[in-house]
């Protein structure tokens, strides 16, 4: 280190390029970045662990086992848990993809009167917290018998606005040549839209879907508030309670929590360059 | 003359004035309604209704068990005179003040050093990513167990073999809120440093060339260049991550299950009143008029954060 | 799918489980979130629907945080328990939201209750009618792991005194003065809260509560109860607030050579291998006074439940909360029965376990709440003023008492 360091003194007094610079920065980025997956580290490391080692600080724990996971999934909560988030997940994402694509793609390019208040009042609807609507939702779901039900925990977000705006800011950049030459192909407006239009956003269509999964399956607001019984329990819902029963042992814990982010993080180490480009582009266009 | 009624098929079929098919233009209108319909029903009876009724709820004593009466500003005047609101009030913007600037400096000089190394990139970027994909209630856990005293905590572990005093962290009325803030600020970081990154790259390479040429440093063009040209990222991210701070909850929620709120309610956000009052103590009216109040906050806020950063 | 099972194998014969279902009335039972609760019931289920083949039983369990949420929501989603258990303080709260009827007289005759009962029962009493039956009543005592004890050559404390004593004996801290175990949990969130309001404020002379319900701690016996409570950490550094998140957790993981706790973790304690424990009463005061904290979840009868689910509901209520459900309640959970004649058996006072609690009881005194979670909560704050603020504990006092009352007044309004 020393080393390096006097090295790249040297180098930057003979004004050569600033590698030494960059090798410093590399290092203290590595640091950094394992700093920041620090807590994963510990949780998958003391999810191996047995109850006696959770209060040895090491990371690589001394006999990993799988005994935590066996305890976990073993009565099957966990995997209902699962399965509702994806369920859930799965549906409102599949939903915002057709309507705020459909939307979307309407407010792009149609011409009609109302179209600016259509997208001004969807638009609006930004600015309103969930927090505000959850009474009434809660009240208006427990007129309508939601509560405690797959649709009463999905509904509310079943379409966005933010989705909405992302797909319209894309539509906008189709050209209209290739929709009206498929009108002169004799295909309706709804074909045009699903058959011609859609193919061409495929990017926003995916940085739409990442982002409405990942917030349906990490949500826990709502969840928490709608559902009564543990079978319709989502992901982090339960986890939550699981937590309190354990009365604080935590090594299993950690085994929940693991359980809850390894979906994700398997997701995202086979998709990586599409995520982190979805991100991006939800990110410049949002 | 055949080739005419083409023309005008753009406009009105030969058929138009039987007053039965509609032009094409009439029937794209038709066909854009119809697109809406649902959606239109959604909105209205999804987020606009329940919006109304939000804003009617705060002004009655509704509590789920018997039935509403009307009783005016009864609840906002509780709110204002409730010392826990005051300090509720406090906690909120403490997460938004000392939490958005410290994520968004943070995530920039990240992203910023980022951007410049090649070597391993997407294996580095992945490693700040990673927390971005985690579930804040299922990571409140891990953290909560890094701040317990010794000897199960992580970090006072560590402190401890330094040979440096244990902290109370969650304990302690002082620690609680920014112990909460680091989780809140460790999981936003990942996508503002994408963000960040995307935005860095939409900068045009030439502008650089052209300031190397005109003998700029890198601190100039960091100046001169690079933040000028960020600026609509910036913006976009001082306000989403404002709005994620004003709104915390999942953390507060799991890291302090058994105190809710932190003691002494030293890490109560609004959401979390809101969260009790209305689904603890079933005083619905008054846990409308909260949420009334996070609304304007929240309107407050970025329509603040628009103007000011517009203006700069 | 495991429940069938249980159904199945109880019914035993396949003919014999379609007549039974055809004419099956389900009606539900809830309760919160404890292991062994949750076993003991499925235990008493499962005899219940055995004597009773027309009756299945659905238990639905919540965790303790959010039980009352869930139960006061499905009262206003129409869709609540047929039998439910509840806190008997939270009787006020579950009676004017309509969540409970009263027991029948018919079924269940006042004058039988009231004579073969605790009489801590009366808590669950309103104009003249029962809204419930205990199946077990609950007091407190002092755990003590006896490898912790013997290591420090102690034996287990007596007194008030004693037990600093013992605490400080027992207290291992690291180079650094953390501690590394404790000598006595601090955990006032827990069940350190009734220690102090209905045992150490009395025990210090005074009364918590006036003869018309009114907060009447902020005392000097009060202050004396808050500062020695207090003193454990700040002083006598033999316990820390939040040490392991949990007290009963520290005393589970060997960490902790005492703890006050109720009969309601005995099960959970008897799940330790690694040690010995034993149990004593709560320590006297200098005078030899001593005093105790009793309560119980009553079981009670839901609104929404009518004709053939009520005489399901009353059935069952009449089981869980006889001299054999009492039993089993005990041998699973380890509470106390709530019926005299199941609770002072000579086996029950010859146990090294039970005797304790069951000597306790007859000093008990029961907290009438009207909000259980925030009177509790305006406690936990008096101390944590004290501990993390370093308030004047006078003034914390004072503070606690003026919220309570408040509490108290709005309740009565």
């Amino acid at each position: 280190m020393a080393e390096m360091t006097a090295n790249g003194y040297e180098l930057a007094a003979n004004r050569k390029p600033i590698r030494p610079g960059l090798i410093l920065t590399w290092t203290v980025l590595l640091v950094g970045g394992l700093l920041m997956i620090t807590p994963l580290l510990y949780m998958f490391s003391t999810s191996l662990k047995s109850a006696g080692q959770v209060y040895d600080l090491r990371l690589i724990p001394l006999a990993p086992s799988f005994d935590n996971y066996v305890k976990v999934l073993s009565d099957g909560r966990f995997m209902r848990w699962f399965l509702n988030s994806a369920l859930v997940a799965t549906t409102v994402t599949l939903s915002n993809v057709f309507f705020d694509s459909l939307v979307g793609y309407t407010l792009a390019k149609f011409e009609f009167r109302g179209r600016y208040f259509i997208f001004l009042a969807i638009l609006s609807t930004l600015m309103i917290p969930t927090e505000m609507l959850v009474i009434p939702w809660y009240l208006m779901s427990s007129q309508l018998g939601w509560l405690d039900s797959y649709w009463g925990i999905m509904f509310p977000g079943m379409m966005t606005a933010f989705g909405t705006f992302l797909m319209k800011q894309f539509f906008e950049t189709v050209p209209d040549d290739f929709l009206e030459a498929a009108r002169i192909d004799g295909l309706n407006e709804f074909e045009i839209w699903w058959k011609v239009a859609m193919p061409l956003v495929m990017p926003a269509i995916s940085a739409l879907a990442i982002f409405t999964f990942l917030g349906n399956w990490t949500a826990f607001f709502w969840p928490l508030i709608v559902t009564t019984s543990k079978e319709l329990y989502t992901l982090p819902v339960g986890l939550s309670s699981f937590a309190v029963e354990q009365s604080i042992q935590w090594e299993l814990i950690m085994t929940g929590a693991a359980l809850a982010t390894i979906p994700t993080l398997l997701v995202f180490l086979v998709l990586q360059r599409f995520i982190v480009r979805g991100v991006m582009l939800a990110g410049l266009k949002g | 003359m055949a080739h005419l009624p083409d023309i005008e098929a753009n406009g009105a079929t030969r058929k138009g004035r039987t007053g039965f098919v509609l032009t094409q233009s009439g029937r794209k209108v038709l066909w854009a309604w119809s697109f809406l319909a649902v959606p239109i029903l959604f909105y209205s009876w999804i987020r606009f209704y329940p919006t109304l009724s939000a804003f009617w709820i705060s002004f009655t004593d509704w509590d789920l068990l018997r039935p509403a009466n009307f009783v005016g500003l009864e609840n906002y005047q509780k709110l204002f005179a409730d010392p826990v609101f005051w300090k509720v009030f406090r906690n909120t913007f403490a997460y938004l003040i000392i939490g958005t600037p410290i994520s968004l400096l943070l995530s920039f000089v990240i992203a910023y050093y980022l951007d410049k190394v090649t070597f391993l990139h997407s294996f580095l970027r992945a490693l700040y990513f990673l927390p971005f994909l985690t579930t804040a209630a299922a990571m409140a856990w891990v953290w909560r167990w890094f701040y317990q005293p010794i000897p199960i905590g992580i970090i006072n572990g560590i402190l401890s073999n330094l040979h440096l005093p244990a902290q109370q962290f969650l304990r302690s009325p002082a620690q609680a809120l920014p112990s909460i803030m680091v989780t809140g600020i460790w999981a936003g970081l990942g996508f503002q440093i994408i963000i960040f990154m995307a935005g860095l790259r939409a900068i045009p390479s030439t502008y650089y060339e052209a300031a190397r040429i005109d003998g700029l440093g890198e601190w100039a063009i960091l100046r001169k260049i690079t933040l000028p040209l960020l600026k609509p990222t910036t913006v976009f991210l001082v306000v989403f991550s404002s709005i994620g701070f004003l709104r915390i909850f999942d953390q507060v929620y799991n890291m302090t299950s058994n105190d809710p709120g932190g003691p002494l309610n030293s890490t109560k956000p609004l959401v979390m009143m809101i969260y009790q009052t209305a689904f603890s103590s079933f005083d619905m009216g008054y846990a409308a008029a909260q949420t009334v109040v996070l609304f304007l906050i929240l309107l407050v806020v970025s329509l603040g954060q628009l103007f000011v950063l517009r203006n700069r | 799918m495991r429940k069938r099972f249980t159904l199945a194998s109880l019914v035993a014969g396949i003919s014999f489980m379609a007549l039974s279902s055809a004419q099956a009335v389900e009606i539900e039972y809830w309760q919160y979130v404890f292991e062994t609760r949750v076993n003991a019931m499925d235990q008493l289920i499962s005899n219940f629907e055995a004597a009773n083949p027309d009756i299945t039983v659905k238990q639905v369990t919540f965790p303790y945080a959010d039980y009352q949420t869930k139960v006061i929501a499905s009262q206003a989603g129409g869709n609540g328990p047929d039998v439910l258990q509840f806190f008997y303080g939270w009787l006020d709260k579950f009676q004017q939201g309509g969540v409970l009827q009263p027991l029948d007289e018919a079924v269940f005759p006042t004058a039988e209750i009231e004579s073969e009962f605790f009489p801590i029962v009366s808590a669950v009493k309103r104009d003249g009618a029962y809204y419930g039956l205990p199946t077990a009543v609950r007091s407190l005592a002092l755990f003590y792991n006896k490898k912790l004890l013997d290591e420090a050559g102690v034996a287990p404390p007596t007194t008030l005194d004693e037990l600093v004593d013992v605490a400080m004996q027992t207290t291992k801290t690291d180079g650094g003065g953390n501690i590394t175990s404790e000598g006595l949990t601090l955990d006032f969130a827990g069940q350190d809260h009734h220690w102090w309001r209905e045992v150490l404020v009395r025990q210090m002379g005074g009364e918590p509560y006036d003869a018309n319900g009114n907060v009447s701690y902020a005392t000097d016996a009060g202050l004396q109860a808050l500062n020695f409570y207090t003193d454990l950490q700040t002083a006598h550094n033999v316990g820390l607030v939040g040490f392991m998140d949990e007290g009963q957790a520290a005393f589970k993981a060997g960490l902790a050579a005492m703890t006050v706790d109720g009969t309601f973790r005995l099960g959970a304690f008897n799940a330790i291998t690694d040690f010995e424990w034993g149990v004593v009463e709560l320590p006297a005061n200098a005078d030899g006074v001593r005093s105790n904290y009793a309560s119980y979840f009553a079981n009670g009868i839901g609104s929404g439940a009518t004709d053939e689910k009520k005489a399901a509901a009353e059935k069952f209520l009449a089981y869980i909360s006889s001299t054999e459900a009492m039993q089993v309640w005990l041998d699973v959970v380890g509470e106390l029965p709530a019926r005299r004649d199941a609770a002072l058996t000579e086996a029950n006072l010859a146990d090294p376990i039970y005797a304790p609690f069951l000597k306790g009881l007859e000093y008990a005194h029961t907290t009438t709440f009207v909000d259980e979670a925030g009177q509790r909560q305006t406690a936990v704050d008096m101390v944590n003023r004290v501990l993390l603020e370093n308030q004047d504990p006078q003034a914390s006092l004072d503070e606690a008492a003026a919220a309570e009352q408040a509490m108290i007044d709005a309740a009565k309004k």
